[in-house]
């Protein structure tokens, strides 16, 4: 007789799973003895400023969105309800860190000074690496699904053979704690206790797979079984994710080696301009998390404060509006890259088929200097 | 006949193999609910359920690793992966597993797994979404590697392909995916999977080509019959083995050979077709062998792929250089040949 398959539909670990909350979705501000400390110097201006924040790159990220409909981008992997774990942990780096993210993380690279030209280089197809890592202490962003991890864990190796009390970070979603990639990452970093933090950001999907096929118990569990302390937040709370990352990166500075932060949010939009959630997920799912919106909460808690006025106000709207028309003038205004560029730094020193390549390819489209191409 | 999409002929293909046996089981990520980011998949697993259409962890190699795991107990697993660029992390289980379980058990293991691998350029993705990495597995024994280029092949290559007690990369064109044809169901393959097929038949050049390139090179010839030139389209169809036979008679008869591929060109399967087809026709060719292919470079971001795919015009310019007409493929004027290049 055939025995039902078990499904992981039927198991896996459940946003309900205790989480480190500072703010609740409503606004309230509640105390926890473990970990107010980390983010005590998080005051009424501060807070604003990580409004802010967020409401910048949501902006940016509905502009990139506007901006690939109307075909000036290939493609946008859109950040919409991930605002809190992109700017909590971002903002909590300092610039020598260095940070290693998948594609998703813009408003890690927004966090990280990278500009809105560079941003949009790889999204509009122009080059496969939007800026230089050293100028902003970020890898390029990385599509193999988990890769950046072992890049980080190697990073961190280096720093603390150098002795210096920097620290790594990678970023990658609940799907990647799957590959292979992010289990040898912390293998490595287990062993060398390297400065690491293995930041995940668990939006409950991987394109259409819920998180329960990648993990039956909470993703944050895993880590200790490699001898990862490990911290489960809610990631829709920035104050919680800053203060988690806080202490991962101090952990990290006082050589006591890697942790991993479990963000648990939610991507509210689709996984990019080319997907379709509707064939996969549940309109009242998303209707849910709507209510734990991580600007809607930093909002209520500033007018809680009273530092919620219409001037602040303002103030948002005109400084989000700005940057999406940096954004959208950014974007239209650069220039298209040269069929030169096809052969260029693929190698660093000269390459006797490439150059011969070069110069065959040259001598073809000089053949069409004047004329109307033969098809 | 039914006119359909190739991607819709493939999905049917797969749809008639699961029918028919029992033991055939889809895996991958995606292919489930969603039917595969292609939609492949589609409707698949709604009407045979999800222990026959598996969503699997983000894992590419556990994905292959667990198809060797499961065809050690007798199914047929057809497994997708998602584009070109992400088989890599399954390239181990691939070339190390995959591929040698049955020499190794002299026999004793089949491996019949199919792999289905969308692949090459020309849909404007970002990096790792538009690779041709054929090459790196027609290298490897114990592998055969089939390319389809339209939706009668794709319909009946994927069933053979399963019925294969080989293990079997089927490389998917993607960006043809919605190009229509015919289909004819009901008719037993005409051809078996390891043959090429002449496309177009012509007397003045042979140009061969598989999967994305054939709907071009077919096009190349009815421009250079605009010009008086006769070619011979051979669309390869099966990349390992290849068949050589149909490559030769058609060089024996028209003496020039011109080869097309997106992948990158050193070590690539032109420069494979080019040696073997000199070592058995060497007496009957008018001119070296000529490669037209994507250039040895990482694939290029989107705004810059025309300049790297191979096109009509580039095409044409090998058949020049095949004609000893001015071509851009035959050395420049008084270009010294350097000693490395
Ligand atoms: C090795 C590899 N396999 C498959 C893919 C295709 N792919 C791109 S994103 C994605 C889902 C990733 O999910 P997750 O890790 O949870 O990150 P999220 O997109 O949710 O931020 C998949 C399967 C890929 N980019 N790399």
């Amino acid at each position: 007789m055939h025995t039902p398959v078990r499904h992981p539909e039927n198991s896996g670990s459940s946003p309900t799973d205790p989480y480190v909350q500072l703010i609740t979705p409503e606004g309230v501000r509640v105390p926890d003895p473990l970990y107010d400390r980390w983010v005590k110097d998080v005051d009424g201006a501060r807070l604003r400023e990580l409004f802010l924040d967020m409401a910048v790159i949501r902006r940016i990220d509905t502009e990139a969105t506007a901006l690939q409909r109307q075909g000036e981008l290939g493609l946008w992997p859109p950040l919409l309800g991930q605002e809190a774990a992109q700017i909590g942990s971002g903002r909590s780096l300092r610039s020598s860190d260095f940070a290693f993210t998948s594609y998703r993380e813009n408003g890690v690279a927004y966090c990280r000074g990278v500009g809105m030209e560079d941003l949009m280089r790889v999204w509009r197809g122009n080059a496969a690496a939007g800026w230089d890592p050293y100028s902003v202490n970020m890898a390029p962003t990385q599509v193999i699904i988990g890769a950046q991890a072992l890049h980080a864990a190697g990073y961190a190796m280096g720093i603390s053979y150098d002795g210096s009390d920097d620290a790594a970070i990678s970023y990658f979603g609940d799907g990647a704690t799957s590959q292979g990639d992010v289990n040898e990452a912390m293998v490595f970093a287990a062993s060398y206790q390297a400065p690491v933090v293995f930041f995940c950001t668990n939006n409950q999907w991987a394109i259409s797979e819920p998180v329960t096929l990648q993990a039956q118990v909470p993703i944050a569990n895993r880590a200790p079984g490699f001898g990862i302390p490990s911290i489960r937040v809610d990631g829709n709370d920035v104050l919680a994710v800053m203060a988690a990352t806080r202490e991962a990166l101090d952990r990290a500075r006082t050589g006591n080696g890697p942790t991993f932060v479990e963000a648990v949010t939610y991507r509210m939009g689709p996984h990019t301009t080319a997907d379709d959630p509707t064939r996969y997920r549940d309109a009242a799912e998303l209707e849910q998390w709507r209510g734990k919106d991580p600007l809607a909460r930093v909002q209520a808690l500033l007018e809680t404060m009273g530092l919620f006025d219409a001037a602040f106000a303002a103030d948002v709207d005109a400084r989000t509006d700005a940057a999406a028309a940096e954004l959208r003038a950014a974007c239209l205004g650069m220039p298209d890259p040269q069929p030169a560029d096809v052969f260029a730094h693929v190698y660093a020193e000269p390459h006797s088929w490439l150059d011969r390549q070069q110069e065959q390819y040259s001598r073809y489209l000089s053949g069409f200097a004047g004329e109307a191409t033969r098809s | 006949m039914t006119t359909m999409t190739f991607g819709k002929a493939i999905t049917a293909g797969l749809r008639r193999a699961m029918e028919n046996d029992p033991k055939v089981l889809i895996m991958g990520e995606d292919v489930g609910k969603l039917g595969g980011v292609f939609r492949i998949t589609d409707g698949l697993q709604k009407d045979f359920g999800a222990d026959r259409v598996v969503d699997t962890p983000l894992a590419e190699s556990g994905i292959m690793g667990t198809a060797v795991g499961l065809a050690f107990r007798g199914y047929r697993p057809v497994v997708e992966i998602q584009f070109d660029g992400f088989i890599y992390p399954a390239f181990d289980q691939i070339v190390s597993q995959v591929a040698k379980m049955h020499y190794r058990t002299r026999g004793a293991v089949k491996l019949p797994l199919t792999i289905r691998v969308p692949f090459g350029g020309g849909i404007g993705s970002p990096e790792h979404h538009s690779e041709s990495p054929e090459a790196y597995f027609t290298h490897t024994s114990g592998l055969r590697v089939i390319s389809v280029s339209n939706p009668q092949d794709a319909y009946t290559m994927i069933q053979q392909a399963i019925a294969s007690d080989d293990p079997v990369l089927y490389f998917e064109p993607k960006r043809r995916y919605h190009v229509k044809g015919e289909v004819e169901e009901a008719a037993e393959a005409q051809l078996p999977m390891g043959a090429a097929r002449v496309v177009t038949p012509g007397s003045d050049v042979t140009l061969v080509a598989y999967g994305p390139l054939v709907p071009t090179a077919r096009d190349a010839a009815v421009a250079a019959s605009d010009e008086g030139v006769s070619v011979e389209v051979i669309d390869l169809r099966s990349l390992a083995p290849v068949d050589f036979a149909t490559v030769e008679a058609s060089v024996r008869k028209t003496g020039r050979l011109v080869i097309t591929h997106e992948a990158a060109q050193f070590g690539g399967l032109g420069a494979e077709i080019a040696a073997s087809i000199t070592e058995r026709c060497f007496d009957y060719l008018e001119h070296a062998p000529v490669r037209v292919t994507g250039f040895d470079i990482p694939y290029p971001p989107a705004r810059l792929e025309s300049h790297h795919l191979p096109d009509l015009d580039r095409i044409l310019d090998g058949v020049d250089c095949v004609l000893r007409r001015p071509s851009s493929l035959a050395p420049a004027p008084g270009r010294t040949v350097s000693a490395v290049g």
